[in-house]
């Protein structure tokens, strides 16, 4: 395998991880808990590195998982204690672990690489560099660091599958049914610590946030159904990986941030143009909406005024109704089109239809039936 | 001679850091009660791209021209998380997520260009990760100065319509005022107080100065007033002590000493404060449980 193909299966195995755990996260509303955690974890991997003095023990990941578990711990106890509100809890808790961090990185690691700005960053470009042999095969460490965790994640939701979508979306009834939601919460909250961790090692912790938030959120902006979230979510954290990988190639600069960069931007197009919830799609709505109210108060206009039997209203549109004579002529337009009125002789008069339109909306705003 | 430019400099950065923290707490306090203390780790993280892009663009360290770009970044984030929670399903804290990380990506993108630049000088720019105050000269304190006095002029003309913002939006609406330009206002003299703390507190950690002295003045005392003038100060203790802290230990970055010293009030007015301190509440606890027995 070449560099260039191992950094993208690097970055595609890490989004495809990161986007199934953020499904839940964002449609559990923990979205910045992801934020503080892939902080945090950096304290858990200086502590331990202080135990074990080696940078690439299994260990560091493990005492990183841990921390990321108390960061969760401890923003909650904050917050049932009722001294502070949630969002203030999780801006209290991982601004303090983070600096603690690097503190003890400036102050004891210096010389050992690890540095705060590669947290952040990462460097995933030297990834390939670091390698193990698994079955004979010599493949880089984060790769098989992060197919673990993807297989774990996999592995998890697969088997709590009914638990972890009964407690997303009705957390009541899940507890009346006997499953444990505090258990399955920190389960999952310690899942998302393995994953940023994973993560984090080799793509920063930038980008553990970027893609753990941004492709479930896109993917809830195309389904309301939980599996296809999933799979769309992945697809959307892959697509963001490989756009991202090329942009930085192109450009070149640093992978991760790119990739961060390409998840935002893949965001907003899928909120400008997905069907039903894209903006295009809402503003659509909203204008065929205001045609219709037009349509409608024109009908309404002209039935009242056929009971008074007034006659020859074309031309006193803009003025009763307050409409500019040109949206008044397209109104008028857009009515005929659609059958609600039509020209004769003596100037416009309503169709059956129109008048049936508008006795209806009459009784639907009178309240009479 | 040399301890008298010691001297200097010193009382220059730790007047900036006390301008800079009590600006941050007294604006804090509203950002706090309001709930919004991530959307300040946001709009904190989403300027980095405008400080590099600023100097990408014209090439110039110039403070000025950074701090503008950084401004400039902050209020796009801040109208994108609200747009992005007006006009699609996505909830509030995901739309900070995402403004958070797309912004703070696009950063250090940025920022990893102007590194690979052959032979460009990378201006210091990674100071503006994590904070460096050893680097505020006497001009940037009379900008900060200048900033706090804006600030605290802002705040008592709109008084109450803020606090009305704080407590109770709806009925602030429901007089006629205008809430929604309120909000947006007040969120951008947040992103103005943030800009101004970049140079010694940094993106990563800015919030934090703005959150902690809200969070350990409510501890102690009920009234808005109070709470503003009390975050106001240890703000300014906050940043003082960092500051010193990282001027003796040379070379370790600025922000996260000052976010550890605010932590460490935060954590003891957690601990300590009168009626609602945890030592008071579990010692109450336990005096009940004996008079019980």
């Amino acid at each position: 395998m070449g560099a260039s193909l191992e950094i993208q299966l690097i970055a595609v195995t890490a989004a495809v991880a990161c986007a199934l755990v953020g499904v839940f996260l964002v449609l559990r509303r923990m979205a910045l808990m992801a934020d503080a955690i892939s902080h945090t974890v950096l304290l858990g991997i200086v502590l331990s590195f202080f135990v074990v003095q080696d940078l690439h023990s299994p260990w560091l990941l493990l005492g990183a998982a841990l921390m990321g578990v108390a960061t969760v711990g401890l923003v909650e106890a904050l917050q049932r204690s009722g001294l502070v509100a949630e969002d203030a809890a999780i801006a209290l808790v991982f601004p303090a672990l983070f600096s603690l961090a690097v503190l003890l990185i400036g102050l004891y690691a210096r010389n050992v690489h690890l540095d705060a700005d590669v947290v952040l960053m990462g460097e995933l470009a030297l990834a390939p560099f670091e390698r193990v042999l698994v079955f004979g095969l010599d493949l880089p460490q984060s790769l098989v660091v992060l197919a673990g965790v993807l297989l774990l994640n996999l592995l998890c939701i697969g088997l709590f599958y009914k638990e972890l979508k009964l407690s997303t979306f009705d957390p009541v009834l899940a507890a009346t049914l006997g499953i444990a939601p505090a258990l399955l919460h920190y389960g999952l909250m310690a899942l998302v610590a393995v994953t940023a961790v994973g993560a984090f090692d080799s793509v920063g912790a930038v980008l553990v946030v970027a893609l753990i938030v941004t492709p479930p959120a896109a993917a809830h902006l195309l389904t309301d159904d939980l599996q296809r979230m999933l799979l769309l979510s992945a697809g959307i954290g892959a697509g963001s990986a490989l756009s991202g990988y090329w942009l930085a190639r192109w450009l070149d600069t640093n992978i991760a941030g790119s990739m961060a960069l390409m998840a935002g931007v893949w965001f907003c197009v899928i909120w400008a143009a997905a069907p039903e919830r894209g903006l295009v799609a809402l503003l659509r709505r909203r204008a065929r909406q205001r045609w219709q109210v037009a349509e409608r108060v024109l009908a309404l206009h002209l039935r009242s005024a056929e009971e008074e039997g007034s006659t020859n209203l074309v031309d006193r549109l803009p003025e009763r109704l307050r409409w500019e004579p040109k949206f008044a002529h397209q109104v008028l337009r857009r009515a005929e089109a659609n059958g609600l009125v039509q020209h004769q002789a003596g100037g416009l008069v309503l169709t059956e239809r129109g008048r049936q339109q508008a006795d209806y909306s009459s009784s639907r705003i009178t309240g009479s039936s | 001679m040399v301890d008298g430019w010691l001297d200097y400099t010193l009382r220059t950065v730790a007047l900036g850091a006390a301008l800079l923290g009590g600006m941050s707490g007294a604006l804090g306090a509203f950002v706090f009660l309001r709930r919004q203390s991530m959307a300040g780790d946001a709009i904190a993280h989403a300027t980095l791209p405008g400080v590099v892009l600023a100097f990408l663009l014209t090439g110039q360290r110039e403070p000025y021209l950074l701090l503008g770009g950084a401004a400039l970044a902050g209020g796009a984030g801040v109208l994108l998380w609200i747009a992005i929670t007006r006009w699609s399903r996505v909830k509030q804290d995901s739309a900070l997520g995402i403004v958070l990380s797309t912004f703070l990506g696009g950063g250090v993108l940025l920022l990893n260009l102007v590194q690979n630049r052959p032979g460009a000088y990378q201006a210091g720019l990674n100071h503006f990760l994590f904070g460096q105050a050893a680097t505020l000269l006497s001009r940037d304190v009379v900008l900060l100065a200048a900033g706090a006095l804006g600030v605290s002029v802002l705040l008592l003309l709109f008084w109450k319509e803020f606090q009305l913002l704080s407590f109770d939006r709806a009925f602030g609406a429901s007089l006629g005022w205008p809430m929604q330009r309120l909000d947006i206002g007040f969120t951008l003299l947040v992103v103005a107080a943030i800009v101004l703390g970049l140079q010694s507190v940094g993106v990563v950690l800015m919030s934090a100065l703005l959150v902690a002295p809200a969070a350990a003045a409510r501890q102690w005392v009920d009234g808005l007033g109070a709470m503003v003038l009390l975050a106001a100060v240890l703000g300014a203790v906050a940043g003082v002590s960092g500051t010193l802290l990282s001027a003796l230990w040379t070379g370790l970055a600025t922000g996260p000493l000052i976010v550890l010293c605010a932590s460490t009030l935060v954590l003891f007015s957690l601990l300590l404060a009168p009626r609602r301190g945890l030592v008071w509440r579990q010692l109450d606890r336990l005096a009940a449980q004996a008079r019980l027995r």
